[in-house]
């Protein structure tokens, strides 16, 4: 896409007085010579796929290896009974993570943003809001081109996969577009969706890629939370005119230059991190064994 | 080995993300590289056969082969030489599939120097005695890059509609294909060319904005020098 940095994206905003996400939805016209309506209406397509399923998480479907499921729902029964400490909004973003995570695990449809195994972080923002009635349908999916434009500059400028970039490079992109998302439906100007982006990215910096059995189970689908709770919470602290000290596109650049530092074993190998602790080596033993 | 790449955008073409790369695809999980990724490969491997899958000898290398049968990569490939896209409630039961579709496979783990992590080589026949060799990788969020096509060294996507051609190495070869393609009002987006050594087979690799007609591809077909034309149409929006 010819959104290569942030602040060409920001240039784009001043020249031609258009909000981000129109942007992006100019670029994504150019690019692949549709018309704005096929844009949007694919767009619309995206978000309601991601709303088919959270719609249709059930609780007792588990994963491959039997170690995801049902917690969706945990949190869900939970929130309606006690006091949370996080709060209402808060807790169900937790909760649509989980079912999201949950739901690609068990091989369910889902919308990989910007890749499965980061495919609960921005329903989890959105869909609360959405069905608490905060955001009209169009505003959530021009907040998802705000989302999707972040997340092309950082594929561009660094990457998105965390064969190549750890987990920093899915949740962590993830939740930056998630931050740059909500800060935009929130009415923040594209500084604002800057900082968020760049908070969000860094706070997640590093964050290695080490699923148990290398499945996309153990602890991709919790780090969905953690990547949602995070972009709240950078949004929020954009919202409240706090700035990242490092310019958002050096915090891209940066991600993109740990990813390549990282060792291989903390790159969806499976052969560092939490995946040979010895409860990991004992399913993926296990796992071996059924297969055998 | 001689390696010709012109681009108009000044970038490869798997740097060219589109925002529907990045908020999609719409797919069945785990995995997008490992899973989504996988049922393309298959699915391209399966198209540049030019024919029905009947046996397949499939080498999984780096991450494909730690982590590939967690992840479904397996029943993804074959999922994929079925014919099958990535959002297929199906693919978990694409080795049943196979059986009843008269489809042999089976997985090995194979050592590549300088290859992209999760990547395949698939060794493939039809029933009618045509092969193909393919090495591809799944370079994140479900996106794919041909790397090797009967071991000469390539580098296209499936992001665009894509025509091979596999011609001999005469002058005025590439002027000859790319003038049919203009006389069809077809944009090239990217072009390379590539050959083992002068003087013998070329593969051509031509990236286009529009559909390649068949009428344009039998025309590509029939020009003096060209062995066979092979065509990846790129999925429907």
């Amino acid at each position: 896409m010819a959104l290569d940095s942030m602040q060409e994206i920001f240039d784009k905003i001043d020249r031609f007085g258009k909000p981000f996400w129109e942007i992006v939805l100019d670029t994504d016209v150019e690019e692949r010579q549709v018309t704005r309506e096929a844009s949007f209406e694919k767009m619309r397509a995206a978000w309601r796929a991601m709303l088919e399923t959270d719609d249709t998480y059930r609780a007792d479907r588990r994963s491959v290896s039997g170690l995801v499921g049902g917690d969706g729902r945990k949190m869900r029964d939970y929130a309606s009974a006690a006091r949370t400490l996080s709060g209402g909004y808060v807790s169900e973003a937790i909760a649509v993570a989980l079912c999201t995570g949950e739901s690609n695990a068990c091989m369910r449809r889902i919308v990989a943003a910007p890749t499965a195994g980061a495919c609960g972080v921005l329903p989890a923002v959105l869909i609360p809001l959405w069905r608490g009635g905060q955001a009209s349908e169009d505003e959530v999916v021009e907040a998802l081109y705000v989302a999707s434009g972040i997340g092309a500059v950082i594929g561009y400028k660094a990457c998105i996969a965390g064969a190549s970039g750890g987990c920093q490079a899915e949740i962590g992109t993830a939740s930056a577009m998630a931050a740059g998302a909500l800060t935009a439906l929130r009415g923040g100007g594209p500084a604002q969706i800057g900082h968020a982006v760049a908070m969000a990215l860094k706070n997640l910096l590093g964050l290695v890629c080490d699923p148990v059995a290398g499945l996309v189970e153990v602890p991709c689908v919790k780090r969905n939370v953690v990547g949602a709770v995070n972009a709240i919470s950078c949004a929020d602290m954009a919202l409240a005119g706090i700035e990242s000290r490092v310019p958002v596109d050096q915090v891209i650049e940066c991600m993109g230059d740990v990813g390549r530092r990282l060792p291989v074993e903390f790159r969806e190998t499976a052969l560092g991190g939490l995946a040979v602790t010895p409860f990991g080596q004992e399913v993926k033993r296990q796992m071996r064994g059924s297969q055998a | 080995m001689i390696l010709f790449v012109m681009t108009k955008f000044g970038k490869g073409p798997t740097d060219m993300l589109d925002i529907f790369d990045i908020l999609g695809p719409i797919m069945v999980g785990p995995s997008s590289s490992h899973t989504a990724g996988a049922v393309r490969i298959g699915n391209m491997a399966r198209t540049l056969l030019g024919g029905e899958v009947k046996t397949a000898h499939i080498l999984l290398h780096g991450s494909f082969a730690e982590t590939g049968q967690g992840h479904g990569t397996d029943r993804a490939l074959v999922a994929g030489l079925l014919g099958m896209k990535p959002d297929n409630l199906d693919i978990p039961r694409s080795f049943e599939l196979a059986k009843e579709h008269g489809l042999a496979f089976d997985f090995g783990v194979i050592q590549l120097r300088d290859a992209h992590p999760n990547t395949a080589v698939l060794n493939l026949e039809d029933g009618g005695g045509r092969r193909l060799k393919m090495q591809a990788s799944s370079v994140g969020g479900g996106r794919i890059r041909v790397d090797k096509l009967d071991d000469v060294d390539v580098g296209f996507t499936g992001a665009f509609n894509t025509l091979i051609v596999n011609s001999l190495d005469v002058s005025g070869e590439l002027a000859e294909v790319s003038r049919e393609l203009s006389g069809a009002k077809i944009n090239i987006a990217n072009m390379s060319l590539c050959r083992s050594r002068r003087g013998g087979a070329v593969l051509m690799v031509i990236e286009t904005d529009q559909r390649i007609p068949p009428v344009v591809r039998s025309l590509i077909t029939e020009l003096p020098g060209v062995a066979r034309t092979t065509y990846y149409e790129k999925e429907a929006e």
